[in-house]
């Protein structure tokens, strides 16, 4: 028996130059991401500062945007940003978390199994394969949604989305006006259209995020519950979810980030009008929209007060993720309760 | 079955070379000696890459590359030297001519006018008057059947619907042309909002680009909002037809359009605006758009290709405008930017 094996055997001089040399690389990379991040900050801030002192606070809250009259402010589009990345994360949440229990949970492949039950395939080595296979590729299918670009989504919502709900729109404003909500009538872009693709855009993220989550509860604590004589459904919601709370409220607040950013769709559908309203049906601005319409036409002075805009985007951004986290320990240490 | 490795590889090798030395060999790489850059304007965009692709064909050694990135984008490259021209609907301030140590010469090379396309159904025809179309855009003119708009259509079946406003939503040239004519021939237009490339406008849903007014045209009954003519032409979209200053209703075309630009007389540096034409048979809403050169370019070579250009444009190339929805220059102007293509140098 030899004595000396490939794992007891001290590293060799190029084995040992090659780690120091791989971490050293890892680490010089990650350094570099972080300046990077810096410097777009720094560059930011730097050139809307001349816009910070000239305009300072009443830009955040005032209505007006009149390039003529030299007028800049963006309540509506930090009031717009919000508000449609609220409601798009709440429709998201809701199709997103049933879409992943959907698909973590087996109930796809109990479906398909039970087809294939009638037709007596349930055990062939084919067939038997499907329940699983049909899983994967739905949430294959639904992962393909965040590939889909920007503008076909903006596309698809003008010539789709609106006339679609249009009447469904004119309908609730005509017999449910006082509800504040639908106080508007819809005339083609507005807050509505632009929520629904939202919702579909960050569905991915959640969806992804939170089957993955659920399907990393251990099997152990699904069976401890039934063996305690838990339904299902009880199992679901009293081990299972909160198991993987952390992980889907990870998804969330990541999905509630890509909605503050999204850009283009929104800037097609969200009829870009500085109108702070309730109403879903009303045309609103949002500050990625007026940054993407207003940049290609701008003046040197014009692009300190855009600037002061995406600064203002960058610090929502930022304390929406801070927040998220925070949000995320809190909820997820409860939900899980004591750890034994 | 097992692919035979190395001769497998090989074939791909070969082929991929292959592939990059033909491409290499293709006429605009390899012995393009001559590349220009440009950016700028989009309202002249479909014309300007016909004419930039005929000529590169033409002239093997010659690749010119544009981008539109917007009038003022172009504007903001041209005065930082990033670009050997430039392209602009605004033209240029004189503020930012003097900034430009090397000189500008400005080149009127073809025009547009803008229409408004509307959806009413059941009106095939529309006649606006001044009074009706500045009001709409003002936001006092709410109604279908608002008297300023049936006065004018007389035996027209208008609804009585909410008129719904499009409005572009990004900054552009097209926007500026427009509220340029609007405020000259509304007071209270020019008080307010006035000309701008994004104003603030009193009435309207806002949407991005010629495709998105279009589309919101197209899918909301009731409405109405400008766009170019040339998208308005290959969309198929119907226009209204606008009251001129001597009170005619003229349709959008490329001989109304002519006779907008025709009374216009260029001065020396050949900016000129046309916000309200006199001409009798003339479509209100008309202008030029510039191509920005530099007087003294670094690479007479440059600047050999650039007047090259400039005059198949004014010559062959104004052939092609029609067929793309943009007007050919009338014969005085084409004449006096020819004579001004000298001073590139």
């Amino acid at each position: 028996m030899p004595t000396e094996t490939q794992i007891s055997k001290p590293p060799s001089r190029t084995q040992a130059i090659t780690d120091t040399a791989f971490r050293a690389l890892c680490q010089g990379f990650t350094w570099l991401v972080a300046v990077i991040a810096v410097i777009i900050v720094l560059k930011i801030v730097l050139a809307a500062l001349p816009a910070v002192r000239q305009y300072g606070l009443g830009f955040l809250s005032g209505q007006v945007w009149d390039p003529n009259k030299k007028l800049y402010s963006i309540l509506p589009e930090i009031w717009g940003t919000l508000y449609s990345s609220v409601l798009a994360l709440i429709f998201g949440t809701a199709f997103g978390v049933a879409a992943a229990l959907f698909l973590a949970e087996g109930f796809t492949a109990d479906a398909v199994f039970a087809l294939l039950k009638i037709v007596n395939l349930q055990f062939h080595p084919f067939w038997g394969k499907l329940p699983v296979q049909v899983e994967n590729l739905l949430s294959n299918l639904i992962e393909l949604l965040a590939a889909i670009p920007s503008v076909v989504y903006g596309l698809w919502g003008l010539f789709v989305i609106i006339p679609l709900v249009r009447p469904a729109c004119h309908w609730l404003h005509a017999d449910l006006g006082w509800i504040p909500l639908f106080g508007t009538d819809l005339s083609g872009p507005g807050m509505l259209p632009a929520v629904i693709v939202l919702s579909i855009m960050i569905l991915p993220t959640i969806t992804a995020i939170g089957r993955g989550a659920l399907l990393a509860v251990p099997t152990r604590l699904r069976m401890a519950a039934y063996g305690l004589g838990a339904t299902r459904w009880e199992a679901i919601f009293a081990v299972t979810l909160p198991t993987a709370s952390r992980g889907i409220f990870g998804g969330i607040v990541l999905a509630f980030g890509r909605a503050l950013g999204e850009t283009m769709a929104l800037a097609m559908l969200v009829g870009n009008a500085n109108v702070i309203s309730v109403s879903l049906f009303s045309p609103a601005n949002t500050l990625a929209a007026l940054l993407a319409n207003a940049f290609p036409e701008a003046s040197p002075k014009d692009v300190g007060v855009l600037m002061y805009a995406a600064t203002v985007l960058l610090v929502i951004t930022l304390l929406v993720n801070v927040a998220g986290a925070y949000i995320v320990q809190f909820t997820a240490s409860e939900l899980e309760g004591e750890k034994v | 079955m097992r692919i035979p490795g190395w001769p497998f590889a090989a074939a791909v090798l070969v082929a991929t070379v292959g592939m990059i030395s033909c491409q290499r060999a293709g006429p605009s790489k390899e012995s393009a000696d001559v590349r220009l850059q440009g950016s700028g304007a989009s309202f002249p965009f479909p014309i300007y890459s016909k004419w930039f692709k005929v000529y590169s064909e033409a002239h093997q050694n010659v690749e010119i590359d544009y981008q539109s990135t917007g009038s003022g984008s172009g504007v903001k490259s041209f005065i930082d030297k990033t670009v050997d021209f430039a392209a602009s609907d605004k033209a240029m301030t004189p503020a930012e001519i003097g900034r430009v140590a090397a000189g500008v010469q400005l080149l009127p090379l073809t025009a547009g006018t803008i229409v408004l396309t509307y959806n009413v159904p059941g009106v095939k025809e529309l006649k606006l008057s001044r009074e009706a179309y500045a009001g709409i855009f003002l936001g006092k003119v709410k109604k279908w059947n608002d008297p300023a708009i049936v006065k004018t259509n007389p035996g027209v079946n208008l609804p009585g619907s909410v008129i719904n406003v499009v409005v572009r939503a990004d900054s552009s040239g097209t926007t500026f042309v427009f509220t340029q004519h609007l405020s000259a021939i509304s007071k209270e237009f020019a008080a307010s909002p006035g000309k701008n490339d994004m104003p603030a406008w009193p009435v309207g849903t806002r949407s991005k680009g010629n495709e998105g007014v279009t589309a919101s045209v197209q899918t909301t009954p009731g409405s109405i909002g400008y766009i170019e003519f040339g998208y308005a032409m290959s969309q198929k979209m119907p226009m209204a037809q606008l009251e001129n200053k001597s009170g005619q209703f003229i349709t959008a075309s490329t001989a109304s359009g002519q006779a907008a630009l025709a009374t216009v007389s260029l001065p020396e540096n050949l900016i000129a605006w046309v916000p309200d034409p006199t001409a009798k048979d003339a479509y209100p809403i008309a202008t030029f758009t510039w191509l920005l050169c530099y007087k003294k370019n670094p690479d007479p070579r440059k600047a050999e290709v650039l007047r090259d250009l400039a005059s198949y444009i004014l010559t062959d190339g104004q052939k092609e405008s029609e067929a793309l929805g943009y007007l050919p220059l009338p014969d005085a102007v084409a004449t006096k930017v020819k004579a001004a293509v000298q001073n590139i140098q």
